[in-house]
């Protein structure tokens, strides 16, 4: 069976009583849920002058992510799809404003309110078509441009998500765009399958200084497992990006390029995936004349 | 669900032109008592619609917000006291919103609003 939930059922089926009850009460998930959503708030990067915000929780589900913004000290306001989620919020006594609300259907917002908004393991459901007239990316779209209007400007939303495909965060990332956002992909410790996790990383208004890219954590860590994730502060960030706003080349690597070793490195990680990967042989790696 | 809540949500229901201010109607309403916050009450009252905020607090009870204001008064701790007992110690706990141009009733059930739109409305 697919362990992919969002394959199983709509979410509002899927997040049944039960299922929210089994989500909230195991300390795994829990656990979980609150680094991603630190990590989410980091990426926020309001200003540091203890002034609290009035933030979104997009996909709020039971309230840990919501949880970690009153600990932050902001006022929030969570939706969700689910009303057994929102249930299991609600004996746990959130202190931020619950919605029952299909964020594909847009939000009932007024414009330019917003100071901020996350949204944590969520937003990847809204690229299934679960009813007749679901058409994902019409609700993207509904999605995306109310989230945007909805923002004061110069703020920031950030989707922690796990999208299935590269064409999924493709379509994903795209509707942002095309909503007005600026803004990219943030991959911390995308090298370990188990740590990897990613982050949209939105600004509303035009590109600027203040929409750069932040950093992605462990970039180049072997090490990072899922213990020492917050202990990462010596090590050396670098940053993926999946950036429209950014000429191609930028992308790019350096003057000097990738060496052989580190070329043969990577292509033994492919094979140990399983991709396939042409032969190793003295060509490989090799400098290539300047030709036109 | 507090006025805060209240006074950022407007009808996204297809065609309404100005869905905001959404009706209230009051079945049940709870006070709590939420911590003193001048800074986010300063940060927050350029955005609120003030006339809403007043309007609002009078159908949960309180009728003690001034009808008019301008900024100097968020130097005033009285009138702070007031603004922040409106925007978030008072909760409409079962009730409905109204959108202001098609009447539509968006129910609220254990102070949580029910936004979910029909097919139609999308
Ligand atoms: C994995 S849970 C995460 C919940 C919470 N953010 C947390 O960190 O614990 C995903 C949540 O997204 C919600 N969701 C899925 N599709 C949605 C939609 N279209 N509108 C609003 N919420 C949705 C689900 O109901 C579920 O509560």
């Amino acid at each position: 069976m697919s362990s992919r939930p969002e394959l199983q059922a709509p979410p509002e089926i899927f997040y049944n009583e039960s299922e929210a009850r089994k989500y909230t009460s195991s300390s795994r998930i829990v656990e979980i849920q609150a680094k991603l959503s630190e990590r989410a708030v980091e990426l926020l990067a309001l200003p540091d002058d203890g002034v609290p915000r009035l933030l979104l929780d997009i996909g709020c589900g039971s309230g840990l992510s919501g949880e970690t913004l009153s600990e932050y000290g902001h006022q929030w306001i969570g939706l969700d799809i689910s009303q057994s989620m929102l249930d299991v919020a609600l004996e746990r006594e959130v202190e931020g404003d619950l919605l029952l609300s299909d964020m594909g259907q847009g939000l009932a917002l007024r414009t330019g309110v917003i100071d901020g908004a996350i949204s944590i393991s969520a937003v990847q459901w809204l690229c299934n078509a679960d009813k007749s007239c679901h058409n994902p990316r019409l609700r993207l779209k509904a999605f995306f441009g109310s989230l945007y209007r909805s923002l004061a400007r110069g703020a920031k939303a950030v989707f922690q998500m796990y999208p299935e495909s590269l064409a999924q965060r493709e379509l994903i990332l795209g509707f942002a765009m095309r909503a007005g956002f600026a803004g990219g992909v943030v991959v911390d410790y995308p090298h370990s399958s188990k740590s990897r996790k990613e982050y949209l990383v939105l600004t509303c208004g035009p590109p600027s200084v203040s929409t750069a890219i932040p950093s992605a954590k462990g970039e180049d860590g072997e090490s990072c497992s899922d213990d020492d994730d917050d202990s990462s502060g010596d090590e050396e960030h670098t940053v993926s990006i999946s950036d429209r706003h950014r000429p191609r080349k930028k992308l790019k690597v350096s003057k000097k390029g990738k060496d052989r070793k580190w070329l043969l490195k990577k292509k033994d990680q492919q094979r140990k995936k399983g991709n396939i990967v042409p032969p190793d042989t003295r060509y490989t790696g090799r400098k290539r004349k300047a030709r036109f | 669900m507090r006025l805060l809540t209240h006074n950022m949500l407007s009808s996204n229901i297809k065609g309404v032109a100005n869905g905001f201010p959404l009706g209230l109607e009051v079945q049940k309403f709870v006070e709590k008592q939420v911590d003193f916050n001048p800074d986010f009450l300063k940060n927050m009252f350029p955005k609120i619609e003030w006339k809403a905020l007043v309007t609002a607090a009078k159908t949960m009870g309180y009728a003690e917000l001034p009808e008019e204001v301008e900024s100097s008064m968020l130097e005033s701790e009285d009138f702070l006291q007031k603004f922040h007992h409106a925007l978030l110690e008072l909760h409409l706990e079962e009730g409905a919103l109204i959108c202001p141009e098609t009447g539509r009733r968006f129910a609220v059930t254990k102070g949580i609003p029910n936004m979910l739109l029909h097919e139609d409305e999308v």
